[in-house]
């Protein structure tokens, strides 16, 4: 197990290196008149900072591997991601601040999504070719096809019209208030779940159809044992091992859906973050977000990966 | 048996067999063939958006502002009394020309990832594959927005970065086909005769990964619409006045939407059946076309 770990742990290297590299060259992408763009659109950093100063805060002065090197090393050695633009903050700080909040929204989502999609993926596959399994698929692709913008407008829109009432927007802390905090944050995570929910709901009903037909299934019918414990204990099991997978795959989209909720929500997430810093042209806000997102999706498979072993016995790490 | 009838199938392929599959779909797939013509009919609105359209996209009348739906203004106006139906139908217009634009750029960089490094192999698959895992523990979205941020908003932009990205990531697709076509005799007797790798990739390769290659476009082309339209409302996609269907539910229009709640509807509402019908479809083509990718997604 450790020596597998550890393999893993190197297998990542390349695959974070690749990451460093993407991040850099598309932030480096920068068109020279974005420059004179950036200065004249935020009228009051420009006294504070000329083009020049502007220039080399971006790096753009030195040979390409060469700001790649002091880039990489200033986040490795020293977790120095550099500073805000236009203001005085480290970007480390805030994205400090910000990552905690997008990740309990997308773990909320990915409960929410998680217990609504298992139950009804069993339910389908056990009643197969049932109405009850024509509409949990039908209204599977639904839940694949509708946009979260979208309902996230119309949660903001239409029960405001109707009775008056519409989702606090107004943003509290876990540490303050946590109950406040969940309410708030519930319909949000519903709503960023509900693609990831379609996606596992149909991939637990495939599975579970799969194992249904195995032969220690009918072992099971055989020996008697009660239909429970053959669906959870014996079938669930082992469909679950794929569904993991995908969850695990999947942990861009919750990512990505993030940015769009907490734009409707106003939520102080990653998200937020990014959009207003693309606004503002703040490129070093820019590259933090996009590695740190980067580096979190590769850490979520990597877990996903070692938990196998949990759930399916007959997995062994060499 | 099999073998051979996956290497002569292509090229036995005559005159009726798009009849003859169409007449499949319709007999196996009632839903999907249901979904492929309304997506058709997307297509079809997409294309004469402008000779469909009862008003200009950009027609602004003060006297009609936001009008509720009625038989003048079918999905009602605007804030600034324009026509909601005439701008989701040129909104189809945007719609199509990214999402064939971007899916068909994707689906070309798939094609040719998929089959060098699937064919290939070797170091450059494997160092290929490194980057192509670092490429895809980024969100859609998140590349979207900062490639936006860095170049700006505009239409082709957004075409080359969604068809670079899913491109990229849809390439694993096609390799995994690659793979196990490259392995077949017919691909060894063709090696064995002298055959130019080129030739091989051209006439061997590339016929037999058709049908994951359709089912991918097929399924990009919805992939798209629905990113773009989350980078429109973003503020971040084709610029407004332009009517994207992303674009019509944020900005200035998000105001207005307490008092015409029909604002939200229509363009919402088309996304959802727009996407829904390909994704419908492409599974449904996916059923007929590649058994093997059943339940794949």
């Amino acid at each position: 197990m450790q020596a597998y770990v550890l393999r893993r742990l190197l297998a990542l290297i390349p695959t974070l290196f690749f990451a460093s590299v993407i991040v850099f060259v598309t932030v480096r992408l920068i068109p020279g008149d974005v420059i004179d763009l950036m200065l004249s659109q935020n009228d009051i950093a420009a006294d504070k900072l000329s083009r020049d100063q502007l220039i080399s805060a971006l790096g753009l002065d030195k040979p390409m591997w060469e700001q790649y090197g002091r880039w990489v090393s200033a986040i490795l050695f020293h977790g120095d991601f550099g500073n805000s633009l236009w203001q005085s903050t480290s970007v480390r700080e805030l994205l400090f601040a910000r990552l905690p909040v997008t990740f309990e929204l997308g773990f909320l989502a990915l409960i929410i999504a998680v217990t609504m999609a298992v139950p009804i993926g069993v339910y389908s596959a056990i009643r197969q070719d049932t109405a009850g399994d024509y509409l949990f698929r039908s209204l599977s692709f639904l839940m694949l096809a509708v946009p979260a913008f979208w309902t996230g407008t119309m949660v903001m829109v239409l029960p405001s019209i109707w009775w008056g009432w519409s989702p606090e927007v107004k943003y509290v802390p876990f540490t303050e208030n946590p109950l406040q905090n969940l309410k708030q944050m519930l319909i949000p995570a519903f709503i960023l779940g509900t693609a990831l929910s379609a996606i596992t709901m149909r991939l637990t009903r495939t599975q579970m159809l799969e194992v249904l037909r195995q032969d220690y299934i009918r072992t099971a019918w055989a020996k008697g044992l009660n239909a429970r414990t053959v669906t959870v204990r014996h079938a669930l099991r082992n469909a679950l091992v794929p569904v993991v997978t995908l969850v695990g795959l999947q942990a861009p989209l919750l990512i990505g859906g993030a940015v769009i909720v907490e734009q409707i929500f106003v939520i102080p997430g990653m998200g937020l973050l990014l959009i207003d810093a693309v606004t503002q042209r703040d490129y070093p806000i820019i590259t933090g977000v996009f590695l740190i997102v980067g580096i979190a999706v590769m850490f979520i498979n990597l877990v996903v990966d070692l938990s196998y072993g949990l759930l399916d016995p007959r997995v062994r790490y060499r | 048996m099999a073998i051979a009838d996956a290497a002569v199938r292509p090229a036995i392929r005559q005159h009726g067999a798009v009849s003859s599959f169409l007449l499949r779909l319709l007999r196996e797939k009632p839903l999907g063939a249901i979904c492929g013509a309304i997506f058709m009919l997307f297509l079809f609105c997409g294309v004469f958006a402008d000779l469909l359209a009862p008003y200009g996209m950009n027609q602004i009348n003060p006297l009609n502002r936001l009008k509720a739906p009625s038989w003048q203004f079918p999905f009602g106006t605007d804030n600034l009394g324009r026509d909601m139906l005439s701008r989701c139908l040129y909104g189809a217009q945007l719609s199509v020309i990214i999402g064939f634009c971007a899916a068909g750029l994707a689906t070309f960089v798939s094609i040719v990832l998929g089959i060098v490094t699937g064919y290939i192999g070797g170091k450059l698959d494997l160092i290929t594959q490194r980057f192509v895992d670092a490429w895809m523990s980024f969100p859609d979205l998140i590349i979207l927005i900062v490639v936006v941020a860095v170049v700006g908003p505009g239409m082709p932009q957004i075409i080359v970065t969604l068809g670079l990205l899913l491109g990229i990531g849809g390439s694993r697709i096609i390799r995994s086909a690659v793979v196990s076509v490259r392995e077949n005799m017919y691909v060894h007797a063709a090696q064995s005769i002298g055959a130019s790798t080129g030739r091989i990739l051209w006439r061997h390769i590339l016929p037999n990964v058709m049908p994951p290659i359709i089912v991918l476009f097929t399924t990009r082309v919805g992939t798209v619409i629905l990113a773009e339209s989350g980078l429109s409302f973003l503020g971040l996609g084709v610029p407004p006045p332009a009517p994207t269907w992303g674009g019509m539910l944020s900005g200035t229009g998000r105001t207005y939407m307490f008092q015409g709640p029909w604002l939200a509807l229509a363009p919402g509402l088309c996304l959802t059946v727009v996407v829904f019908t390909t994704n419908v479809f492409g599974d449904a083509l996916r059923d007929l076309l590649d058994p093997r990718m059943r339940g794949s997604r």
